[in-house]
């Protein structure tokens, strides 16, 4: 199964290393990490998606919490809200244009950039959504990709402190 | 004043007394401004046997050991001696020189990203890059590395770091908001735990080295009466329980005494303190004491439920968490069970061939222990590892240090130069193999030097002796590089010649006296005992195979 794990380090050289490096050598395989800074001075919040059973999970969680500079580890899989960005460059001639835009319009994504015959189109929403909407786009023919990785946050009041 | 200055004053502060480690340019400055301390330092021939210095000192004194080494190779050299200090959780700072700020990612001259390297083998490390964090980062260190579940600190020095200047302000407290070790272990569940206990009719208590890290010897002890129950250890835990105590039943696993292995596999209730389930001590996982509940006491919750699923988890230093454990205990007698035990402990003891013309290893051992019961042992890895860890009854803890989860040959040698150098008094053993031993030979160099009078045991079988009873058991007598084919090497002329004391021992009858002889010589003493080449450490357990399952040999 997998889990969305919030992750709140100090924000020092280094930390990012030692986190990615703990997932490979114990086997425990990211399928995204997403890292940003918080409201708080020193501190940023990573966002890791790991595949696993309930053990590796626990294994997971507690040997972050076993980094000196990780502050805080929670499963955030549960009851939150996900968030994914994507920029994609996609083919348009004068015909197909309109037909992207349109599409881009009904998943509330964006057109970035205009360029003789292509189009870069940033959509963010969770990972379906984005999926889907990168397929919609496939037979246009699509030139590139980048995609953020998910940030997630847990509802309502709690926060991760 | 001078950054290297700085580092030589917190490390005085910080109560160092020892340093082993080799200089080098980049820590040049740091070894200039050592010069004038009070500090000792020893000076070795090789980095690798600095760390294992530093570790054999912090095991046997349970205080922070420390390691110097330059950049580049300097550096490098020590990642086999921490790796070994990150498994057994060995408390140590090694401290290493880098080229400048401005050339580090150059590929300069000597340079290693030793912080990279490292970190998969740190409790945390550290590259200083701003001279103001400096003594915040040694404080830091020293810290890290002494309390929760211990294990080694690098630092990484720049060289313009060292010589910069700095104001000395040694910071009193430290704020590591992700690092807040827990110490008492939650209430409910040690009175769960004491619950469990009351109710077992056949406990058995596996301890491991956290017993001995927390310094819980004499709590344990006192558990192992109250309930009553045996006590299994691991490697690692070897001296946790006096071995020569009615509940000792000696070490598990692999190679460890067919009753403490029976007993953990037939117990209701095993009580384990201390200890990670590594694969040494557990054989097949899914075969691991079968009718067992399972309490856990470690002070790393990552431990808890790693290998083996716990019933009773307690995240807790051992000591705290018996001492609160014992007050819910009374003794009650389980009369079947300790038949029982005591049956096997009859019927299987540890024994060998006994032999008039060969020497056996095992006779070799249990003559250092008659001979120097209170001896500090420290064992290379390998056949002689096992049979130290079976012939000799150890009675403290500290007393037995071998390198248990990394396996580290050429440990030994140098660990026993660390724990001599803080106990100059004590008599201290390295029983080794002559593989592992010449893996550090060199440091006999060092014990001259500085007069450290290790005494080092040689069970010289010619052979990479364990791997060559694996190629013998399981590989069809295939001896695959295993023959050391050094029948002319002399272990002996070898320690002449670093200007130590040799002796070659080739008969059982001439064992003791040499013995007797080299604890009297007031040098440092390489026996080398020509031993029977093809004994075979058992029982074992072969690997993959359930800890019942154990093949021995008839004698």
């Amino acid at each position: 199964m997998r889990h969305t794990i919030a992750v709140l380090v100090e924000d020092r050289p280094g930390v990012l290393a030692r986190v990615a490096g703990l997932f490979r050598r114990r086997g425990f395989n990211i399928e995204s990490l997403a890292v940003g800074v918080t409201e708080k001075q020193g501190v940023s919040r990573m966002t890791i998606v790991v595949s696993g059973d309930d053990r590796t999970i626990e294994q997971v969680t507690k040997q972050l919490n076993k980094l000196i500079e990780v502050i805080k580890v929670s499963d955030v899989s549960k009851n939150s809200v996900e968030r994914e960005l994507a920029l994609v460059k996609v083919s348009a001639t004068p015909q197909s244009r309109a037909e992207i835009i349109e599409i881009a319009n009904i998943f509330r994504a964006r057109i970035v950039d205009v360029a003789r015959d292509s189009l870069i189109v940033e959509v963010t929403g969770d990972e379906d959504k984005i999926s889907a909407f990168i397929d919609l786009m496939k037979q246009y023919g699509i030139k590139e990709v980048t995609r953020t990785g998910k940030i997630a946050m847990q509802r309502g009041s709690k926060a991760l402190e | 004043m001078r950054a290297a200055d700085a580092i030589i004053k917190a490390l005085e502060k910080e109560g160092v007394k020892h340093i082993f480690g080799i200089p080098g340019g980049a820590i040049i400055e740091v070894y200039d401004a050592l010069f004038d301390s009070g500090i000792k330092h020893i000076l070795t021939r090789h980095e690798q046997a600095a760390v294992h210095a530093a570790d054999g000192y912090a095991r046997a004194t349970g205080k922070v050991g420390v390691a110097f080494a330059t950049s580049g190779p300097g550096a490098t050299n020590t990642v086999t001696g921490i790796a070994t200090a990150y498994m057994d959780s060995s408390p140590i700072v090694v401290m290493t020189g880098q080229v400048a700020k401005s050339l580090i990612g150059n590929d300069a001259f000597q340079e290693a990203d030793i912080t990279g390297i490292t970190m998969p083998v740190t409790k945390h490390n550290y590259l200083v890059t701003d001279e103001n964090e400096l003594l915040k980062t040694i404080k830091e260190a020293f810290h890290i590395a002494g309390t929760g579940r211990p294990g080694p600190v690098l630092i990484d020095l720049p060289k313009d770091v060292t010589t910069a200047e700095v104001e000395f302000n040694y910071p009193e407290k430290i704020t590591l908001p992700g690092y807040k070790p827990k110490y008492r272990g939650h209430p409910r569940q040690i009175k769960k735990a004491a619950e469990l206990i009351m109710k077992a009719e056949r406990p058995v208590i596996l301890a491991g080295g956290g017993v001995i890290l927390s310094n819980a010897s004499e709590e344990l002890t006192k558990l192992a009466e109250t309930i009553p129950a045996y006590v299994a250890t691991s490697l690692m835990g070897k001296g946790a329980i006096p071995e020569t105590h009615p509940l000792s039943l000696g070490f598990i696993g692999m190679h460890g005494t067919k009753y403490a292995n029976y007993a953990v596999q037939e117990s209701d209730l095993l009580i384990a303190i201390g200890i990670r389930f590594s694969d040494r001590t557990t054989g097949r996982v899914s075969d691991f004491a079968p009718d067992a509940r399972i309490i856990h006491i470690d002070i790393d919750p990552a431990e808890i439920g790693k290998n083996i699923e716990i019933d009773v988890p307690i995240v807790g230093d051992a000591k705290l968490v018996l001492q609160e454990l014992i007050t819910h205990i009374t003794y009650r007698k389980r009369k079947e069970w300790e038949d029982k035990v005591e049956g096997w402990k009859k019927s299987y003891p540890l024994r060998y061939r006994r032999d008039n013309e060969k020497i056996k290893p095992q006779f070799v051992i249990e003559k250092i222990w008659e001979l120097q019961p209170d001896a500090i042992i420290t064992t290379e890895v390998g056949q002689n590892q096992m049979w130290a860890a079976q012939y000799f009854r150890v009675r403290k803890p500290r007393q037995f240090i071998t390198s248990g989860g990394l396996g580290t040959m050429g440990f030994g040698f140098p660990a026993a130069m660390g724990a001599k150098t803080a106990f100059p008094e004590k008599q201290v053993v390295d029983i080794a193999g002559d593989g592992s031993f010449l893996m550090n030979v060199q440091e006999l160099a060092t014990c001259v030097d500085y007069g450290i009078n290790v005494k080092v045991a040689v069970l010289n079988n010619m052979f990479l002796g364990m791997v060559r009873q694996w190629q013998e058991l399981f590989y069809d007598e295939r001896y695959s590089a295993t023959c050391l084919r050094c029948k002319e090497m002399s272990i002996e002329k070898i320690a002449e010649g670093f200007g130590a004391v040799g002796m070659t021992v080739e008969r059982p009858s001439e064992v003791e006296d040499a013995l007797k002889e080299a604890f009297e010589i007031d040098a440092p003493v390489v026996i080398d005992f020509r031993v029977d080449r093809l004994e075979n450490v058992y029982p074992m357990v072969p690997a993959g195979a359930a800890l019942h399952e154990v093949i021995d040999e008839e004698v």
